[in-house]
């Protein structure tokens, strides 16, 4: 009974909330319409991004983050996504291990998931996950994405406010000028800061975030220094990014991001449902022939393409 | 390899006890199964791997403990799953454990104990035959 469900969902039953987490993982038929009858619930919580190299402390930033958010009255969800192994399909989901003594706190809750072959630092289940977790209430979510290179931005289409974590030394000024996050990101943190180079990193950074061009009504992303496993710094990172939270809320950031945010899931849930459509109703045969086709040169791919979809949806 | 159900498993160290190569081989070898596998680290409360293992959704608990404190720990476990209305969870575990502890552990709930010397084959060859994910065990949901 899914009226039951989305009840015991909104009271926060952790069981019912991670078992249709896995439903929606695993693709199980019926968790799917379960989400439909939750969505009208969700779109309050505040999402906060956590991305950057593997190694420069996500995990144990998260784990600051958490107890910081505690201490001001605020209940967190923290969605960790590490990779599925592309050989044999399995994953070590291993963040967990640094935020363990939140588990038992009732007012935290904390999932591991796999990329399962999903790229750009995230997993497909990523935003229904963040969904579910908005339901039961949480204040907070917290999602710490895969350690990523300079390219996988994903994360900062999802959240409010986006977090790019480095560490000292890790890049040239070259380096910090190439495309890609330092673009996105509205939060840049130098963890590790008592490494040396720490004020360095943090002024190359602020160089570059300086060249940007844009309008002076615009978020200026500022670098701020920490050291997660000594506890210094995470208030200030609390403070900077409920800073930008009042300064989406009184502009028209929060609404342009949110719209974005629900083109994308419009967009992605077009694209699965034309591929699961597709997968389920296209001969075998036919789409056998067009890969002959293929390979023969005796058509394209964008033209077999247009076959499929014109035959699929004329039916 | 986006849309299918995988075998979830938590393994963990309850206890204080910091000897952890044991469990992070075998959190290798699962991960080589294909399955997925939450890794809570070393020096667990019973409550804190209930709570891990329920908001995880996972299928199997793996514990390891070689302190001697096992028969208390893993029936604490087990005692408490139980309790959360998470019955369903398999718990198994290894480490260095009497003949005689394996029939109460056994009798407390713990489905399978695995001793030193166990080759990872067998391990896995049992999880293969005696656990499926909840979701495709028949009669609980």
């Amino acid at each position: 009974m899914t009226v039951e469900l989305v009840n015991r969902i909104l009271e926060g039953d952790v069981r019912t909330a991670a078992r249709l987490m896995r439903g929606i993982e695993d693709g199980a038929a019926d968790a799917f319409g379960e989400m439909a009858d939750l969505y009208p619930h969700t779109g309050k919580a505040y999402i906060v991004g956590i991305t950057g190299a593997p190694g420069g402390g996500k995990s144990t930033l998260v784990d600051t983050l958490i107890t910081t958010f505690r201490q001001r009255d605020m209940t967190v969800g923290v969605v960790a996504i590490d990779p599925t192994s592309p050989f044999t399909g399995g994953a070590i989901l291993g963040d967990r291990v640094r935020m363990q003594k939140h588990s038992t706190d009732s007012g935290v809750f904390i999932r591991s998931v796999a990329t399962r072959g999903w790229l750009g630092g995230l997993a497909r289940a990523a935003v229904s996950i963040i969904h579910i977790m908005d339901a039961m209430g949480k204040d907070i979510i917290l999602v710490e994405t895969v350690g990523i290179g300079q390219q996988e931005v994903d994360v900062t289409r999802l959240a409010d406010t986006s977090i790019f974590v480095l560490t000292p030394g890790s890049g040239d000024a070259i380096q910090m000028m190439k495309a890609g996050i330092l673009e996105v990101a509205d939060i840049f943190v130098v963890n590790k800061a008592d490494l040396e180079g720490a004020s360095r990193s943090k002024m190359e950074l602020q160089a570059m975030l300086g060249m940007k061009s844009g309008a002076c009504e615009e978020w200026e992303p500022s670098v701020l220094l920490t050291e997660a496993v000594n506890n210094i710094g995470i208030e200030e990172l609390v403070d900077e990014i409920l800073k930008h939270q009042a300064f989406l809320v009184s502009g028209e950031g929060m609404e342009k991001r949110r719209k974005e945010r629900a083109r994308l899931e419009l967009t992605e849930a077009i694209e699965s449902s034309l591929k699961d459509y597709i997968d389920s109703n296209v001969d075998k045969a036919f789409l056998e022939k067009l890969v002959d086709d293929l390979v023969q040169r005796r058509t394209n791919p964008q033209a077999a393409a247009s076959q499929i979809i014109g035959k699929s949806i004329k039916r | 390899m986006e849309h299918q159900t995988k075998l979830r498993v938590l393994v963990a160290k309850p206890g204080l006890d910091g000897h952890d190569r044991g469990v992070k081989i075998i959190a290798r070898a699962f991960r080589d199964t294909g399955y997925e596998v939450i890794y809570t680290g070393v020096h667990q409360t019973p409550e804190q791997i209930v709570s891990a293992a329920i908001q995880e959704d996972v299928d199997l608990i793996g514990l390891s403990c070689l302190s001697g404190a096992h028969l208390f720990l893993f029936n604490e476990v087990v005692r408490q799953l139980i309790e959360q209305d998470a019955g369903d969870i398999i718990v198994i575990g290894g480490g260095i454990i009497p003949e005689e502890d394996i029939t109460r552990l056994k009798g407390a709930g713990i489905k399978e104990i695995f001793l030193p010397g166990t080759s990872l084959d067998e391990i896995l060859k049992w999880v293969e035959e005696n656990v499926k994910p909840l979701s495709q065990r028949g009669g609980s949901k």
